[in-house]
């Protein structure tokens, strides 16, 4: 099936500064339709302050952000049509510990979008079971393990029909065995045609997943290219001196 | 598997907003309002006292004029708090050491003391020592009498000594259990730990909430004046009776309110800076 | 019941211990409509002073400073002054700046009754304390929470309302509880201004009856007990709402 490759998120320029200290700097790149990005770095390199500004949960300083036509960072910005397109999924205290996993799938699409209740019970459970959580709908998030909470925000996400997921980090609070299910359903979202900004410490998987991988430090991209490429022969001193801590 | 935790942990500061350091201490945002709104209203009085009747006196000077003595019973007001409180503490930290004992009679018993205590009005203990204390107790070697003041003191001392209690628990309560140990390794004897170990520790904790209770205390002394002593409320009431004049209500009162606020808010935003304190230092 | 009612007049004839309130049916009646009147002013100054606790944690969240200061000021008014004072500085000072209206029996008297004022005054004094225990509830509920509320499109006011609050009612609990508890003890100041509660009720009761000892005691009896079923129902109210996974 031929896919349209035109870009779906488009940075441009991007700053953003608090005060006085600059976090991004001249961040410019672009995210086709269906394609999955990873962005590597050190702690502090504003990784995930740039995944919070493509969905403006952070008001970039200068620059611009457009996603699916819509400029993100336009004062007059519609948040709540921008947030139906674009789904992120954070480190944790993702989900809402008072309601069970089902419901916490099912509240967006009827508080946001103002769906039907029993379409969007459907879905909820679909989206579970494709998270491969369907016995756990009745859970509470305390009762759930890391991985299965993570695999529920996923799916909370998508039940807002997103075209963009972002993942910050997703799997770095959790522990090895954890983290294996919760890649292995980021991999199949992205297999299947979602486009996805990733930002991660897992070199392995960045290696598997990514159509693009992007090295940020202290809040510029340093070098990018295909995962192959920059995670076995990086061009710059910076990033090789990453990958030597980190691999 | 390890679970993500679903929610911040530990207890929410209940502490206003712990943001406030010693600058805040001293904001002069909230007096100023009270002030303010002290000032509206003397003027709002001015404005409505009859103009040209005779030498009608402003406001602001009568509430002057009355200050003096009502200042006398807010004086009176402090003294029954200070009293009280200096009664209730002692009493209490022995109630707390009983609740936290060793023996289980006298724990339960002393829990059930404190609950009694905690869950009666303060109002209605008040009552009850003013009509049911005797007038006079008959000691072996001379016969004291025991005057109204003595008698609320007592009875607003009871309720002080109940959250005495509380705050001593949850003070030796707050200590690690290991503390207990290396007493015990090093051959103390339960109340050597107690009070050589565990008291001197939780005392700095246990000082934020005793402040604020004092603040509580201090607002409830007000309360006397309900059971027929003469106080700051009684003689402003008393002083707004003489004068006869309804515009001076809303001033007198906002003009008590704020004594008690004057008092009372410095303590409570020092409880706050104290808490800070204590706490970064655990 | 007649048993227990000469029982009763038993023990004052034979004892002098005088508890009419079970022997005589004005007394009992009055002693239960004190009860009731007690309960009622609880309920609705718990419910008025809740709605408070909300709006005012909602307002204190603004980004306008000085509505934030002013949520404020009422905070630390209301928490460091005597509640007796406020309810006389309601009750008479502000209550007569009001225009007076007609009653029944065509004398003018303020708008709000004693009641009125004693359910405005205690609601106010339970408000300010009950946003200082939201905004702390609120304030342990995690940012990434309410930024993952957000991602997923909520509005700040949807926020509030799915996420932060359920969760800081849950987490405040204890606090409103215990807020509460002093709510129903707060509730005897209103005897100052002759609105017939518990504590009236005695006092009208033992100045007729002149058993001042008894009274007392009931009164103490009744409050301890009311109390602890209060503190008994909340406990149990906490272990329903409890987050299972949370400890806090």
């Amino acid at each position: 099936m031929q896919q349209d490759a035109a870009a779906l998120v488009v940075l441009s320029r991007v700053e953003k500064r608090f005060g006085d200290t600059v976090v991004l700097r001249d961040i410019s790149f672009s995210v086709a339709r269906g394609k999955t990005v990873c962005i590597i770095g050190p702690s502090g390199s504003g990784k995930s302050t740039l995944l919070r500004c493509v969905n403006a949960l952070v008001p970039v300083s200068s620059g611009s952000i457009e996603i699916d036509g819509i400029e993100v960072n336009d004062p007059a910005l519609d948040k709540i049509a921008l947030r139906r397109k674009v789904g992120m999924v954070f480190q944790q205290y993702n989900l809402f510990p008072h309601r069970t996993a089902l419901q916490n799938v099912m509240m967006a699409p009827i508080h946001v979008l103002k769906q039907d209740r029993r379409e969007v019970e459907e879905k909820a459970r679909r989206l579970l079971a494709k998270v491969g959580l369907a016995e756990k709908e009745r859970a509470y998030p305390g009762e759930l393990s890391g991985g299965q909470q993570q695999r529920v925000a996923i799916a909370r996400s998508l039940a807002m029909n997103p075209l963009v997921m972002l993942f910050d980090e997703v799997t770095a609070a959790l522990d090895p065995e954890t983290k294996k299910e919760v890649l292995v359903t980021i991999r199949e979202l992205a297999e299947d045609g979602m486009t996805c900004m990733i930002v991660t410490h897992e070199m392995g998987f960045a290696r598997e997943v990514a159509d693009h991988v992007y090295f940020t430090e202290k809040g510029v991209i340093v070098e990018h290219g295909p995962p192959r490429e920059l995670l076995a022969h990086p061009r710059e001193e910076r990033t090789r001196a990453f990958l030597n801590q980190v691999l | 598997m390890t679970p993500l935790p679903v929610l911040l942990p530990g207890k929410p500061a209940l502490a206003g907003s712990a943001r406030e350091g010693w600058r805040e201490f001293f904001s002069g945002g909230v007096l100023v309002a009270v002030l303010a709104a002290l000032a509206i209203s003397i003027l709002a009085g001015e404005a409505r006292a009859q103009p040209g009747i005779g030498a009608s006196p402003g406001v602001l000077a009568i509430l002057l004029k009355w200050s003096p003595l009502i200042f006398q019973g807010f004086l009176f007001n402090l003294m029954v708090s200070v009293l009280s409180m200096l009664a209730g503490t002692a009493l209490g930290l022995w109630l707390g050491l009983g609740r936290v004992s060793q023996f289980v009679a006298l724990r339960r018993a002393s829990g059930g003391v404190i609950q009694f205590f905690r869950n009666a009005p303060w109002l209605v203990l008040l009552f009850y020592c003013m009509f049911l204390l005797p007038f006079s107790i008959t000691l072996p070697f001379a016969t004291v009498p025991l005057p109204d003041a003595a008698k609320a003191v007592i009875g607003l001392s009871l309720p002080v000594m109940a959250n005495v209690a509380e705050i001593v628990r949850g003070g030796v309560g707050s200590i690690p259990l290991e503390q207990w140990e290396s007493g015990e390794a090093l051959a103390f004897s339960r109340s050597q730990i107690m009070w050589m170990v565990i008291l001197p520790q939780c005392l700095r904790r246990m000082i934020p909430p005793w402040m604020n209770l004092y603040a509580i205390l201090t607002m409830s002394t007000t309360l006397i004046s309900v059971v027929g002593i003469q106080d700051s409320m009684t003689l402003a009431r008393a002083a707004l009776v003489a004068e006869g004049r309804t515009e001076l209500f809303i001033p007198m009162y906002l003009m008590l309110l704020s004594w008690f606020f004057l008092y009372c808010y410095p303590i409570a935003r020092w409880t706050t800076v104290l808490e800070r304190r204590f706490r970064v230092r655990v | 019941m007649e048993r227990i009612a000469d029982f009763f007049r038993w023990l004052n004839d034979a004892h002098g211990v005088n508890l009419s309130i079970f022997y005589d049916s004005l007394d009992r009646s009055r002693f239960l409509e004190g009860l009731w009147t007690t309960v009622e002013l609880s309920t609705i100054c718990t419910l008025l002073s809740l709605v408070i606790g909300v709006v005012g944690a909602w307002l204190q969240g603004a980004r306008f400073g000085p509505t934030r200061g002013l949520v404020q000021a009422y905070i630390q008014f209301f928490r460091n002054t005597p509640p007796l004072v406020q309810l006389f500085f309601f009750y008479f000072a502000v209550g007569n700046e009001l225009p007076h209206v007609l009653d029944q029996h065509g004398m003018l008297v303020p708008p709000i009754s004693n009641v009125g004022w004693a359910v405005l005054s205690l609601s106010l004094f339970a408000g300010a304390f009950n946003i200082e225990i939201f905004r702390a509830g609120i304030e342990a509920v995690p940012r990434a929470m309410v930024e993952a509320a957000e991602s997923l499109g909520y509005s700040r006011l949807g926020v509030y309302r799915h996420v932060l609050l359920p969760l800081a009612f849950r987490i405040s609990l204890p606090a409103l509880n215990n807020n509460l508890v002093n709510l129903v003890k707060t509730t005897t100041l209103a005897y100052a201004i002759a609105v017939p509660e518990l504590l009236y009720a005695a006092s009208q009761i033992w100045s007729e009856e002149l058993n001042v000892r008894e009274m007392m005691n009931v009164l103490l009896v009744t409050y301890v007990a009311l109390i602890a079923v209060l503190v008994a129902i909340m406990g149990r109210w906490e272990r329903a709402l409890h987050i299972p996974g949370y400890s806090p």
